[in-house]
């Protein structure tokens, strides 16, 4: 009886099982050999081609390699910024609505209400904000600081080609935007972690003399520590696939400026057909991903098992 | 002392409303710009300015389209992201919630290893695979159709939906399963007798996950469904506001309509939208 039903569970998680085995597993090996291939065009095409995809993408006297190294670039900038701005700023909304706030249910709600949006109409919206428009015709911001007399401080924002060193400064507008998006989710994670710090904790600090500065410091934020570590995991791995909002908001940019790997991919693929160089991207892509989550699934599930 | 105390309150209600402010910067541009007409919106010395009434002209063409222009209207594709994403949210989250049972009150030789393998399917940049999907559906005879993206939503929503689940069901003490099963109760007696109807708050939370992230998705239906007329909101959002005459009004409206339904649920359950937001990020 007992040995049937254990039968029967695995059936109930056989299909799951398999349509994952598939569309995961399955499918990934399948890009990555589609990557090694010679298919350029809407007709499939296996030819073992080795490594040339690769070298393309990172040989930058290719057309492909150099916008490939800007993606590179612009993921790397795009991430350290916007993963700090989350954190930072979330952190700061978190405490701040701990401090036994009234009204603290509306603030919350006007923090979070980014997440429950597209990507894309978020990408629609600060389009309109940073769209630089022309010297004649200012629009967004560029239309508020020529109202307010400041002109001089105007800019091309995600247009502008100005790079320092290997940083483009058009990237700013699109960080802001995905920060924007994505900063409650990092307060709604450390005020969950705050309500978890016993107040008794606190209070003893308290009766103990220690001001409220130093009970941050030294027990609220080492208490934080594996939260601050879930959300860089976390918006670390959006970061690297990111695409629906640069696609919506600048698109590759004048210069590749806004450009990632992502929309690199989409329009080589589905707009050029070169699927073997789309496919050369996304395992790329894979790869960065994989590096970031596998030793964290390890990590916690091992974790997991120990409590 | 009770001087500082209450400028220390200040500060921090002060950057608090400051923030709130900020936020909603975005939404104020949406509401205004999409309730102006469009030789308001071609106005650049009125651009931040609230409209100067109450049109409706940008949502009434936004929905029905303006044909002598070549627009097509959203109402249409409005009713698709509908048409996806009801079924595809209720087979996932009825798939998630037997998985999770196994995987929790069930779990079988190798499920310890299956279950991080299947977990992983959700971090996955969804590009590594879109070639052999797109390829796949087409062989199928699923390729541009909305059953071909509900079927993607659906196994693609397995990791997160199995994962709230199984967390969920982790949580229900094991003498109430033993209790059942010395009334007879079986492996689906179980579950219909005490997992189910213990699991409504349970539902309610990967329903709205899933809504919500099947709603806003936009990189799988703009790879599968190449037809407009069966293209979700969010794409036809996107491809209006790409279009070469942009009309920021109309644009505008179609951004409040793609937004209007998330939005909703979001603002009434908050409460359950947080608790999937935490579920699916911090660890089993």
């Amino acid at each position: 009886m007992a040995q049937r039903e254990r039968w029967i569970a695995v059936l109930i998680v056989l299909p799951s099982i398999l349509l994952i085995a598939i569309f995961v597993y399955g499918f990934i090996g399948w890009t990555a050999a589609v990557s090694f291939s010679e298919w350029d065009g809407i007709v499939p095409d296996y030819t073992w081609a080795g490594f040339e995809n690769y070298n393309q993408l990172f040989n930058s006297a290719s057309v492909a390699g150099r916008r490939f190294t800007i993606d590179l670039w612009n993921t790397l900038f795009f991430t350290i910024f916007f993963l700090l701005i989350c954190i930072a700023i979330g952190l700061l909304l978190a405490i701040l609505l701990d401090q036994k706030i009234k009204g603290e249910g509306i603030f919350r709600t006007i923090y979070l209400f980014p997440m429950a949006i597209s990507f894309v109409v978020t990408g629609v919206v600060w389009q309109w904000i940073f769209a630089p428009g022309t010297a004649s015709r200012p629009r967004g911001v560029n239309a508020l600081l020529n109202m307010a007399g400041l002109d001089s401080l105007r800019w091309g924002w995600f247009t502008d080609t100005t790079e320092i060193g290997v940083f483009h400064v058009a990237l700013i507008p699109v960080i802001i935007a995905a920060a924007w998006q994505l900063i409650g989710y990092t307060m709604a994670m450390y005020l969950a972690g705050l309500r978890g710090v016993p107040e008794e904790l606190r209070e003893a600090a308290r009766v103990d003399g220690a001001t409220e500065i130093y009970i941050y410091r030294n027990i609220v934020l080492p208490i934080l520590r594996p939260i601050t570590l879930s959300a860089l995991i976390f918006l670390g791995h959006i970061s690297l696939k990111i695409f629906d909002l640069i696609y919506t908001m600048t698109g590759k940019g004048p210069g590749f400026v806004t450009d990632v790997p992502g929309i690199f991919m989409f329009e080589t693929t589905f707009q050029g057909n070169h699927y073997a160089q789309g496919a050369a991207i996304s395992s790329i892509m894979f790869v960065m991903v994989a590096l970031v989550i596998v030793p964290y699934l390890i990590f916690s599930l091992r974790q997991e098992v120990e409590i | 002392m009770k001087f500082r105390f209450s400028f220390s309150r200040l500060v921090i209600y002060g950057l608090l409303f400051l923030f709130a402010f900020i936020f909603l910067i975005p939404i104020y541009v949406l509401v205004s710009s999409s309730l102006k007409t469009f030789a308001e919106v071609q106005d650049l010395s009125q651009l931040w300015n609230p409209p100067s009434g109450f049109y409706l002209e940008s949502f009434r063409s936004a929905w029905f389209g303006v044909p002598e222009k070549g627009l097509r209207g959203l109402a249409q594709n409005l009713l698709n992201s509908f048409y996806l994403t009801v079924p595809a949210t209720i087979i996932s989250s009825l798939l998630g919630s037997l998985n999770g049972y196994v995987f929790s009150k069930w779990r079988f030789k190798g499920s310890n290893i299956i279950f991080p393998l299947m977990l992983f399917g959700m971090f996955i940049p969804y590009q590594s695979i879109l070639i052999p999907l797109t390829q796949t559906l087409a062989r199928v005879g699923l390729g541009g159709t909305l059953w071909g993206l509900i079927l993607v939503h659906v196994v693609y929503g397995i990791p997160i939906t199995t994962l709230i689940f199984r967390n969920y069901y982790a949580e229900v003490p094991i003498e109430m399963i033993e209790a059942a099963r010395i009334d007879g109760a079986g492996i689906f007696g179980v579950y219909a007798r005490i997992l189910f109807p213990l699991s409504i708050p349970g539902f309610v939370v990967v329903i709205i996950w899933q809504f919500t992230n099947i709603w806003n998705e936009f990189l799988f239906a703009v790879s599968i469904l190449q037809k407009a007329e069966l293209q979700p909101i969010t794409v036809a959002l996107r491809n209006l506001s790409g279009s070469q005459i942009k009309e920021w009004n109309l644009v505008m409206a179609g951004a409040v309509i793609a937004a209007l339904p998330t939005l909703i649920i979001y603002i009434v359950m908050s409460r359950y939208f947080i608790r999937g937001l935490l579920a699916g990020s911090v660890k089993g």
